[in-house]
């Protein structure tokens, strides 16, 4: 790793994490199956106002994490271990009454599907009030201006006639807008996005990240990103953990993982892009197979039968992660 | 647990209806044009397609019908329903029942009661214990079915097997049971015996669609908001799962109706003829059945259309907010 230059990170970053990720381990349990570890030893940082990447394929732990952290798995069938600490506070130790105050307040979530993550049979105003009745306390009535102005600084135009709508008469976008004006609503510290523009159109896609972005900024609010899109990383995120069956393989700042990518999976992402300025008819070059081929991390590299470059011992050892300053990666045969 | 088995087919029906709701409300929601007028909820919308299909226009138009008769039917009778008018032309051995004649179109009955009257004022011990039971069932149902969805783990599994053993039960063999054990029968039994046969049901179908929206994005989206459990229990999970719950008490007002002129007819019902009841009639009707026929096909036609038109109402009102059967 001596090659490896560490960057300082932006100063404009306190040093002190806002949330600390130790060790965070997955694993579900259900009767008649083999237990299946979703999330696999997981560590980062999130410094106040950073935007941090969780960046992987479908099924590689991304969400399950982010799930853990908020405390929104199912109460049966899995096992949370590590921890995940909060301004000091171990957020998985949380009784669950604690954890709900905090959720909403001091860390909220966005979610893939606008449509679907609002509540069909009441209208938008009620749901955005309910947040700041629940936080802050206020009279419903109190709430009303709050919320209108919450919709109006997300960008949603004519709110006083939105507040009175029901979600099936907003557009996509505007459905994501009105989910980023509850998440935002108690001004949380942290935020996190799991793959918010997914499910919208590309040129909403756009609108919303650079809505995010702004919002980031004034507000100075953390931000995980997670997402499979390097898009969005690239155009967002400080610093960026990639993750492959459920354990972190390589984190960079975006300069540096797009400018110099060691893990070969990370590289097959970048690859795996199209590119506007590439030769006509120039091949793709996708990762070959896909998360189903996996080995188990025990005895070997879980990317190993997918790799582009394996040698003899990414089948047969674990291989570590190593780490120094922010950059981090694990793997026996990096790319140079 | 072969699928002739008719606890087992019952429990299905209950499960599918209940499936209803657990499908995406997406698609009820995506039939709603984006640019509405402000406000218009998933029920207008719902409502709007209801208007225009014939089979919900018959079964509310019967149903309309029959409500309005129930309510006026003391104001427009032509005679008492309980005065035995005809009763001088009453003979037991020769002419037991008088026919129809000036002022009294259908006849009378073996007490010389105006046939007619007793029909249309008949209407209204129907409508009242249809809607009363129906009442008293969906609130049993729903506490429990909210209950069960609400908590799940033991509670869910208790209120569950006490509910199963309720519908392993023949339902009107239960209805039966229940009438019978009470020392005297009165309208309040039938009542009771019919709406307890409904109560599983309802707690069935409205546990299924709770668990089902326990899961659901927007349930998991208000969770990471913070939203205290009482308000996703209330404002997020039962309005979202109240749809196959409203189809239901529709259809069981049809049987409600159905039991309690069941109950009736064989004697488990209101003993005082003064209040006159289609089952009951229908049950006094027996007698006389091979040489007037009339005095059971008429309460029996009542019945019948009643129930077929809060059938057919119910039935288009799930065709409307079920997005699977909609074509």
């Amino acid at each position: 790793m001596t090659d490896t230059a560490t960057t300082p990170r932006p100063s404009r970053h306190g040093d002190e994490p806002l949330l600390s990720v130790r060790d965070l381990s997955v694993t579900f349990r259900r009767q008649g199956e083999e237990p299946f570890t979703a999330v696999d030893g997981v560590s980062f940082d999130v410094r106040p106002g950073q935007t941090v990447g969780l960046v992987g394929e479908s099924g590689c732990g991304k969400s399950v994490t982010s799930l853990a952290i908020m405390g929104l798995l199912p109460p049966r069938g899995n096992t949370v271990e590590g921890t995940a600490s909060f301004e000091g506070t171990d957020l998985l130790r949380l009784p669950a009454d604690e954890m709900r105050d905090r959720r909403g307040r001091d860390i909220a979530m966005i979610f893939q599907d606008p449509l679907s993550s609002l509540n069909p049979v009441v209208s938008v105003g009620l749901q955005v009030t309910e947040v700041l009745e629940r936080h802050r306390g206020m009279s419903r009535k109190a709430a009303q201006p709050v919320a209108r102005e919450l919709l109006d600084r997300v960008g949603i135009p004519d709110p006083d006639r939105r507040l009175k709508d029901y979600p099936h008469q907003l557009s996509g976008g505007m459905r994501q807008r009105a989910l980023i004006a509850m998440a935002l609503a108690c001004a949380p510290r942290l935020l996190i996005a799991d793959e918010p523009t997914t499910a919208l159109d590309v040129t909403i896609q756009a609108q919303i990240l650079s809505l995010l972005k702004e919002l980031v900024e004034d507000t100075g609010t953390a931000l995980v990103m997670i997402t499979h899109d390097l898009g969005v990383v690239a155009g967002l995120c400080d610093e960026v953990n990639v993750l492959y069956g459920g354990r972190i393989v390589e984190r960079g700042t975006r300069h540096e993982l797009f400018a110099n990518p060691r893990h070969p999976y990370t590289n097959g992402l970048l690859a795996s892009i199209p590119r506007l300025d590439g030769a006509r008819g120039a091949p793709l070059t996708p990762i070959r197979g896909s998360v189903a081929d996996n080995l188990p991390w025990d005895h070997a590299c879980a990317f190993a039968p997918r790799c582009s470059q394996p040698v003899d011992v990414c089948t047969a050892q674990t291989p570590p992660l190593e780490e120094s300053g922010v950059r981090a990666l694990r793997c026996h045969n990096p790319v140079r | 647990m072969s699928p002739a088995n008719p606890f087992t087919r019952r429990k299905d029906r209950i499960d599918e209806l209940a499936a209803t709701a657990a499908s995406p409300s997406g698609g009820i929601a995506e039939a709603g044009a984006v640019d509405e007028k402000p406000g218009v909820s998933l029920i207008a919308s719902a409502w709007s397609r209801l208007k225009r299909s014939p089979v919900f226009l018959l079964g509310a138009g019967i149903t309309l019908v029959f409500v309005v008769l129930a309510l006026v039917s003391p104001l427009i009778a032509p005679h008492d329903p309980a005065a035995g008018l005809l009763l001088d032309q009453v003979r037991p051995q020769s002419n037991p029942v008088p026919g129809p004649q000036d002022g009294f179109p259908l006849g009378a009955d073996s007490r010389g009661r105006d046939l007619l009257s007793r029909l249309l004022v008949g209407s209204q011990q129907t409508l009242i214990v249809g809607v009363f039971a129906t009442i008293t069932g969906l609130a049993g149902g729903l506490s429990l079915g909210i209950l069960a969805g609400a908590f799940g783990g033991w509670v869910d599994a208790l209120v569950m097997r006490v509910v199963d053993v309720m519908l392993s039960i023949p339902s009107l063999l239960l209805a039966f049971s229940i009438a019978a054990v009470a020392a005297r029968p009165s309208q309040v039994t039938v009542i009771i015996a019919v709406a307890a046969v409904q109560v599983p049901v309802f707690a069935r179908l409205l546990r299924g669609s709770m668990l089902a929206q326990r899961s659901s994005d927007h349930v998991v989206a208000a969770r990471a908001l913070g939203v205290t459990e009482r308000a996703i229990v209330f404002r997020h999970m039962l309005p979202n799962s109240l749809a196959p719950v409203i189809v239901q008490s529709t259809l069981v007002l049809a049987v409600s109706i159905i039991d309690a002129a069941a109950l009736s007819f064989l004697g488990l019902g209101n003993p005082n003829d003064r209040q006159p009841e289609w089952g009951q009639m229908l049950g006094r009707a027996q007698t006389y059945i091979y040489d007037y026929p009339h005095l059971a096909i008429y309460p029996a036609l009542c019945i019948i259309v009643v129930a077929l038109g809060f059938t057919l109402m119910g039935e288009s009102l799930r065709e409307a907010l079920d997005p699977k059967s909609r074509r």
